[in-house]
């Protein structure tokens, strides 16, 4: 963490999320620490999904309600909420995965000793959003595959001249800010969220043991930031959750915008 | 906090958390595409096994509800109709053994009348047929007495059979006339 033996104290920094390299380094293959967190976060999809649908049974045990209530969850709440019952199934496996890649990336973040999440650094949130941007085109040129880039860039029902203005705020609306919001609205959450509980736990250790030898005073700012950081850390199970249904929800809003007929 | 981040930043040469590295794209897209086809070919196949099963289920003990109920039904519907048929067989019995009695009764009383009558004929035939043989046999007696009786008055053999017997005949038809006058 960002404590260090000198006594002086060292707040977060933003190389928090640049930690050394353990494997191949300096190639494109680079392992530290954050990739094998993400690395775990994946296994553990992969062993609680596998495990949970090894042996369904049509009245299910306890594990198997658990599992089910979170596919239910991608597969009702968001995509046959938003798509339908046919164009649901069709980008079901798209939905369920970010989903969940998301989630348990982001959850990653407030267990102990992982401690960061590995969507606080660029690579995942830019892929997904990348994916999210790949979904929503492919659906909407399968769909109308003459009038899908009309249909975006020049909205029907609105005075050809104003096309002037619409077209270019359409444009990059549609097609430049929605990849960018949707990296930078989960990777900013989880690299702020990570950062604000690396301060108020280094600020805790800071008070407890090095600011108390000055005077003991300084123990109950300790106190204090040890409440704000336990408060903090159950706000993060939320942000985690909220943001693996946001980027999910939008990936699903963006596909379904683009499969209307018109808008 | 800034300011530490700033020192942070002057300290070493800064990295930009925007700027993405390759091996964070490379790895992100190898756990992407992984879990991509874990749900794709493994879990929301499973799942939507499962839950085919779960409606074939529900849908399979529908049926077999309806199935019982029907069943029920025409249990039901046939002891109905089993009753209803004892019951009409008994009332049909019952009728019958009603008609049986009335006809065998109403023979009886007739074979009764029939005998009776029989009797009663038949007593009358043996009263005429004594009557008549009291009559015959009187007749002849009566005859043969009277004129033993007249030849005995009369004192004269009464030879002469013609003159006899038209005196036996006056006589009886006088008796004849006098018996039918008492009659009366």
């Amino acid at each position: 963490m960002a404590t260090s033996d000198d006594g002086g104290f060292h707040g977060p920094s933003i190389e928090e999320f640049f930690p050394e390299a353990i494997f191949f380094a300096g190639t494109p293959f680079e392992i530290n620490r954050i990739i094998l967190i993400r690395f775990l976060a994946m296994l553990a999809i992969i062993l609680i999904f596998w495990i949970g649908t090894r042996r369904m049974k049509v009245v299910p045990g306890r594990f198997q309600s658990v599992v089910e209530m979170g596919l239910d969850f991608a597969r009702v709440n968001i995509a046959e909420d938003l798509l339908g019952k046919k164009d649901g199934r069709r980008f079901l496996p798209l939905i369920t995965t970010i989903f969940f890649v998301v989630l348990f990336a982001n959850l990653t973040g407030i267990i102990p000793f992982l401690n960061i999440s590995s969507n606080a650094i660029i690579g995942m949130p830019l892929v997904l959003a990348v994916v999210a941007w790949l979904a929503f085109m492919y659906a909407g040129l399968k769909k109308h595959p003459g009038a899908f880039f009309k249909n975006a860039l020049f909205p029907p029902g609105v005075p050809w001249p104003l096309y002037i203005i619409v077209t270019p705020i359409e444009f990059v609306s549609t097609f430049v800010l929605r990849p960018v919001t949707l990296t930078l609205r989960l990777l900013m959450n989880m690299l702020v969220g990570h950062l604000l509980l690396v301060l108020f736990f280094s600020a805790t250790q800071f008070f407890l043991f090095t600011a108390t030898q000055t005077s003991i005073f300084y123990g109950l700012f300790g106190v204090g930031t040890l409440a704000f950081g336990f408060v903090f850390t159950l706000f993060e199970v939320l942000v985690a959750v909220l943001q693996a249904y946001v980027f999910a929800l939008l990936t699903t809003v963006y596909i379904q915008l683009a499969l209307a007929d018109e808008h | 906090m800034l300011q530490t981040i700033l020192v942070a930043a002057a300290e070493e040469p800064p990295t930009n958390p925007l700027i993405p590295q390759w091996y964070d794209i490379i790895w992100s897209l190898v756990c992407f595409v992984v879990i991509l086809f874990f749900f794709w070919r493994l879990v929301l196949p499973r799942m939507k096994k499962l839950l085919d099963e779960r409606s074939a289920a529900i849908e399979g003990n529908i049926e077999k509800a309806d199935v019982a109920q029907r069943e029920a039904e025409a249990a039901l519907e046939q002891y109905t109709a089993q009753l209803a048929e004892a019951r009409a067989k008994a009332g049909k019995i019952r009728e019958q053994a009603r008609v049986d009695a009335q006809r065998i009764g109403a023979e009886i009383q007739a074979q009764a009348q029939s005998d009776a009558e029989r009797v009663k004929a038949n007593a009358q035939v043996a009263i005429e047929a004594d009557r008549q043989a009291a009559l015959v046999s009187l007749r002849t007696e009566v005859g043969s007495l009277a004129i033993d009786l007249a030849s005995g008055v009369i004192g004269e053999s009464l030879s002469d059979d013609k003159k006899a017997t038209a005196l036996v005949d006056r006589f009886l038809a006088d008796l004849e006339a006098s018996d039918t006058a008492g009659k009366k």
